[in-house]
């Protein structure tokens, strides 16, 4: 391994787990719902394309069905919370805990490896064919969010009342954008099978973290002055997290294992981060206008404009 | 065109906190009727308002529209008729979207939202077009985020919204009560423009009982869920706000208490 390999490798990851971050993004940016079903989608995705795989169906079709296996997760969740009245909180976590079980049935076995075995890495690197992959997922995804339904989905977590009021159906729309949420979930755990040769039933655990991560990194790093932006910040995000992450890994105490403590201490951070600086800048701001009112005393300010 | 027969609505039945917020309402409206509503606070009009659009649905009674019973129909299917302005001008759009994404909804409604492009160059010149004659300089800005936009740019934006698809029924409540009077003048005469330029079917509630008068050709007034008042075009004429006000004195048997009223 050359000394700069690693950068390499995080990038790799980085694009894979991108997809995941863009789930993530869609229901938490988007739709404002905080959808914890992604630790059990992913591993779906990851099952059912490890499965096939080593039944002998050809790697993309796999993949396909990993993607779709998401898909139908999250409309799961979806018609719990619209339709079952559920708090969204607790559908997702209800139905990552039935995952688990059908994932396992999936698997049939806690492990399931594919080495060796026909993966849509086998005839083109990774590093080649993710970057095609991850631009067409941008490209279809963007189209879609600015689609007639598209801007109703976005509307949906953005003023849901106003949406209704003009004629969507906001149940059909939180259940399609969560279902392509875990989409494209269960598609980064599709592809993360294949690069690392298997499938393990908890190889979704933390993802949502992750993916927080990533689209937080993303819009701190990069801005998010429009959706298009948006999306692209998410990605370029969860190849700066696997940066961060290798990196940390250099340091000779810290282990593979810290690997989570470490996502979840760059969460808090750029949680906390914006709140207090604004504080901050709102103290100085009332500090500076008390001082400019003291000082220019009798002086009006005028009001905006109409 | 709008019909409702003998709508009751209760909050709370069975309970300590049962409130009748509305009982036994006859309205028909004929196509192009400008109806002013007026009443005190807790009358009911914001509910009358929310059974007509489907928010929420009647206890009793049934709800027409074109003469077809809309009263099984949810808010979202019922929107193709109908377009609303709330008070709250941060109610009827949707802030971290630009206005021609707005717009493109607004115009949306009533068809299958499906894949094909929101925001399209055919459609960004009609809404260039209809904001223009806003007069307020939004045809400027359509890659701005309504979120930027003041208190009574959004109003006359969602006013925009609420017609320009021109539904059969529009209903205003309130809508410039959060307006400073300069403001609230503004989307007064918009409004009026508006609603005479396409001749809407029109339900408007207010505070103001100057606006209550001048505009519409029929006002009535609503007091503990009931209209008790409906005067006509003929005899709208020659109102005057005293006589508005002595006359809901003399049939409620209390004066109207509005912490919004506005005499004029
Ligand atoms: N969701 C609700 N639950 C319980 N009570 C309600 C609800 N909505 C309205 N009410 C009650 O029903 C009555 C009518 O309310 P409504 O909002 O229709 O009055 P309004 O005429 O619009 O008053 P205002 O002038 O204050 O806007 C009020 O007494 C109100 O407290
Ligand atoms: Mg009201």
């Amino acid at each position: 391994m050359s000394d700069s390999s690693w950068i390499w490798g995080s990038v790799e990851s980085g694009l894979l787990y991108a997809f995941m971050a863009l789930g993530v993004y869609i229901t938490f940016r988007i739709l404002d719902f905080p959808d914890l079903t992604v630790d059990g989608s992913f591993t779906t995705g990851a099952a059912i394309t490890g499965v096939m795989i080593t039944n002998g169906y050809s790697p993309i079709m796999a993949t396909f069905a990993g993607f779709a296996g998401g898909l139908v997760a999250g409309a799961c969740t979806g018609l719990l919370h619209t339709k079952g009245k559920i708090n969204g909180l607790m559908s997702g976590i209800l139905m990552m805990i039935a995952l688990y079980s059908i994932n396992l049935r999936i698997l049939g076995k806690p492990n399931v490896s594919i080495y060796g075995m026909d993966s849509i890495f086998t005839s083109v690197k990774p590093l080649i064919i993710v970057p095609i992959i991850a631009i067409i997922v941008l490209g279809l995804l963007n189209r879609f969010l600015y689609s007639d339904l598209g801007l109703a989905l976005r509307a949906t977590g953005d003023n849901e009342r106003m949406i209704r009021s003009f004629g969507a159906n906001t149940d059909f729309t939180k259940i399609v954008g969560i279902s392509l949420s875990n989409g494209l979930v269960a598609l980064s755990g599709a592809l993360i099978a294949q690069q690392s040769s298997f499938a393990a039933i908890d190889g979704g655990v933390g993802m949502i973290v992750i993916g927080l991560a990533s689209v937080i990194i993303g819009e701190a790093v990069f801005g998010a002055r429009n959706v298009i932006h948006h999306t692209i910040s998410v990605v370029l995000g969860s190849i700066i997290y696997r940066i961060v992450v290798a990196l940390a890994l250099r340091v000779e105490w810290l282990e593979a294992s810290d690997m989570k403590l470490i996502t979840a201490i760059i969460v808090i951070i750029a949680l906390v981060l914006p709140s207090t600086r604004r504080v901050y800048k709102q103290k100085k701001m009332a500090k500076k206008r008390s001082a400019e009112i003291l000082h220019v005393g009798q002086k009006k300010t005028m009001g905006g404009e109409v | 065109m709008l019909q409702l027969n003998h709508v009751a609505k209760l909050f709370n039945p069975a309970t300590p906190d049962e409130k009748i917020a509305l009982f036994d309402i006859q309205l028909h409206m004929k196509p192009g009727d400008f109806v002013t509503v007026i009443g005190s606070n807790g009358a009911g009009k914001s509910t009358l308002m929310n059974i007509i659009s489907g928010v929420m649905k009647p206890d009793t009674g049934n709800v027409r529209i074109d003469n077809e019973d809309v009263s099984h129909l949810p808010e979202y299917r019922r929107s193709q008729w109908i377009g609303r302005v709330f008070q709250d001008p941060m109610a009827g759009t949707a802030p971290r979207m630009t206005i021609e994404e707005n717009l493109a909804m607004a115009y949306a409604r009533g068809k299958q939202r499906g894949l094909s492009l929101g925001v399209k160059a055919s459609k960004r010149i009609l809404f260039r077009e209809h904001l223009s004659r806003l007069g307020i300089g939004l045809e400027q800005r359509l890659h701005a985020k309504v979120g930027m936009l003041s208190g009574g740019e959004r109003q006359a934006l969602s006013l925009l919204m609420a017609t320009f698809t021109n539904p059969q029924i529009l209903l205003l409540d309130e809508h410039t009560a959060a307006l400073d009077p300069a403001r609230a003048e503004l989307i007064t005469r918009l409004t009026e423009s508006i609603v005479r330029e396409m001749n809407l079917t029109t339900l408007m509630v207010t505070h103001n009982m100057e606006q209550a008068i001048r505009l519409g050709n029929r006002l009535i007034m609503m007091d503990g869920g009931r209209i008790i008042l409906d005067i006509d075009e003929e005899r709208k004429k020659d109102l005057t706000v005293e006589r508005l006000l002595g006359e809901f004195e003399q049939i409620s048997g209390h004066k109207l208490s509005d912490d919004r009223l506005v005499l004029g």
